[in-house]
């Protein structure tokens, strides 16, 4: 790529497979498992945290050299808590169903350890164009798991994408509910996310044998 | 040459493959394979997991043989219900019948092939992808899922689950042996949280009450857990035909003689714990104890929703629902229960306390046997490692006061 250098553009791909915050780094699982019903809300969830790692690396990379080491934390959140008021605030004018349906995790993004641990990894110790690159790669390494688990829970937990029926009317019995297909009610609930992203981990370290540890 | 000969010929011939596994697992399914006594045939056990495994089978037979009768039983005798006529059970005369055995072989023995035949498929795939041979572990499964299910269970539906149950409860962890959570009641959870309307309610659990619902011709599916769930009881039920399985409910977990039957042999070939199954049944009687003494203090009156539950005689929740087949053939399944004898009196009284426990509390789970199981699977390691932790400090108690 033209644009970036060989290590920017590492910044950004690495997290999407090799070093995945959900996958690898194992972060951010609770709203992995909470949202990812419908495939929608985990795509807003996606936006909503690249927006917030994206601003909030970029921010504290600017002010890396001010904080007292002794208070980054407190600053920490109040940068996040800054921005996610601002995504929760955005929702709430232009898609209220939406913020309906996010409830609560739109604000809990602030205790979302993807965000705390790249300000403490990454931004507090690199120029703020790498810190923002590395907080857009890990947003979507996270968003991507996000919309894997989404599809699948909402494909077969509801037979619809997007809110759209992909599969016939499970009332009326079209499509292949004629046939008898039924929804897998198990795939709504929050324990199913954690093992369908466990076999994405799978998946993952079964095609690059680096990743496994002993 | 006989078939034995030639899949030895072609176990010679593919040796070393990744069909290799494939072949052996036929061939010591079938036949004792020829290179077994190589060396130490002075030693005398013969309990190899292979033979282990059939004990555990032998004693599913009358279970499922009974269910298959049941199964035509019940619904003949819904039918007549729904005409109004009630049905006096008699043995020869009304239960072993032609008619009911077509019935619920129809019904009975496809689920049987199924939970077989994927399984074995899941596990043919994985052990040709690990290069390992395949183990014997699912033939137990495989028997124990069709004993657990509604006899109405769509069959695409169980075999989703026998593939999540087997991948998902065991091979994830490393194939048999390996496993933290029983394969058979991982593939029923599956079920009864996926399709709740194909494993729960008043429809499943006779044959044809679902095809019929709604018609003129419907007819009663209900189990007798479920109605005291619901604060009614099922009429025409004594504790004669509960003990003896004339009642309806999952394929092979009604007749409590059988199982105890099962129980049997079990304890009596050593390969059930007696004290895992003991334990189960004293801790399910504590707590119908405890509920009982609920009722008679006055804490609770005739309108509260447990009350129905409650007010049963502790010893009746022994013969009502499954606990019995789970202590029997579930919780002592030896990979997920604890091991050690003092753990097992632990683990199988928490399964027995906490089954009665949800099945009173939570109306929405009638039978909590399962959900009891494997919670318990999960903590049996604890257990384990507490009840080693506190032999080992015993005997440096010991030590320390002979060294003094």
């Amino acid at each position: 790529m033209g644009l970036l250098s060989k290590k920017d553009a590492k910044l950004i791909t690495d997290p999407l497979a090799d070093n995945n915050p959900i996958t690898i780094q194992v972060l951010g699982i609770c709203s992995a498992l909470a949202i990812t019903a419908e495939l929608k809300a985990s795509l807003v969830m996606g936006v909503a945290v690249l927006f917030v790692l994206g601003i909030g690396n970029v921010v504290i990379s600017l002010m890396r050299n001010i904080i007292p080491s002794k208070i980054r934390i407190i600053v920490q959140l109040i940068v996040v808590a800054a921005l996610v008021i601002i995504v929760d605030q955005v929702l709430k004018a232009f898609a209220y169903d939406l913020s309906k349906t996010l409830s609560v995790f739109i604000g809990l993004i602030i205790t979302n350890c993807i965000i705390m641990g790249r300000f403490e990894a990454f931004a507090l110790a690199n120029k703020p164009w790498q810190s923002f690159l590395d907080g857009i790669g890990n947003a979507l390494g996270y968003a991507v798991i996000l919309i894997i688990v989404g599809f699948f829970r909402e494909l077969l937990g509801s037979g619809t994408l997007f809110g759209i029926p992909v599969l016939g009317d499970p009332i009326d019995k079209t499509g292949v509910y004629s046939l008898g297909y039924e929804n897998n009610g198990f795939m709504l609930m929050p324990p199913m996310a954690l093992i369908i992203v466990g076999l994405i981990i799978w998946v993952q370290r079964s095609r690059n044998k680096a990743l496994i540890e002993d | 040459m006989g078939l034995k000969s030639n899949l030895h010929n072609l176990k010679e011939k593919y040796k070393g493959t990744k069909m290799a596994p494939a072949f052996n697992a036929i061939h010591t399914f079938l036949y004792l394979p020829n290179e077994t006594t190589h060396n130490g045939t002075h030693i005398k056990a013969a309990d190899d997991l292979k033979r282990t495994m059939n004990i555990v089978i032998m004693a599913m037979v009358p279970c499922l043989i009974f269910g298959i009768f049941n199964a035509g039983y019940q619904h003949y005798s819904a039918i007549d219900a729904a005409a109004g006529v009630v049905r006096e059970v008699s043995l020869l005369g009304n239960f072993i019948t032609w008619d009911n055995f077509v019935i619920g072989a129809w019904t009975v023995l496809p689920l049987v092939i199924v939970s077989y035949g994927v399984g074995l498929l899941v596990e043919f795939i994985f052990a040709v992808i690990k290069g390992h041979e395949v183990e014997e572990g699912y033939l137990v499964t495989g028997m124990l899922v069709p004993l657990i299910v509604p006899v109405d269970i769509p069959l695409w539906m169980l075999s989703v689950a026998v593939i999540f149950g087997v991948v998902i409860g065991k091979e994830v962890f490393g194939g048999t042996g390996m496993n933290i959570l029983n394969p058979a009641l991982t593939i029923r959870a599956f079920l009864f949280f996926a399709y709740p309307t194909w494993m729960s309610g008043d429809k499943v659990w006779v044959h044809g009450a679902t095809e019929l619902a709604g018609t003129p011709d419907a007819i009663s599916g209900e189990t007798l857990l479920g109605a005291y769930a619901q604060g009614n009881t099922l009429p025409n039920i004594d504790l004669m035909d509960m003990f003896f399985g004339f009642i309806p409910g999952s394929v092979g977990e009604t007749s409590k003689l059988l199982i105890l039957v099962g129980a049997a042999i079990l304890i009596f070939s050593k390969v059930g714990s007696w004290r895992i199954i003991f334990s189960t049944l004293v801790g399910a009687l504590t707590m119908g104890l405890i509920f009982n003494g609920v009722v008679s203090a006055e804490w609770i009156g005739e309108s509260s929703k447990f009350y129905g539950l409650m007010n049963i005689p502790f010893w009746q929740h022994l013969i009502i629902g499954s606990i019995l087949f789970g202590a029997v053939y579930m919780a002592t399944d030896p990979v997920t229960a604890s091991q050690t004898n003092k753990g097992k009196w632990i683990y199988g009284f928490l399964i027995g306390f906490i089954s009665i426990m949800i099945r009173v509390f939570n109306p929405a789970y009638p039978e909590g046997v399962f959900l009891a199981i494997l919670l318990m699977n999960v903590f049996a390691p604890t257990i384990d490692h507490y009840v080693i932790q506190g032999n080992v400090k015993r005997r440096m108690k010991r030590l320390k006061v002979k060294t003094a």
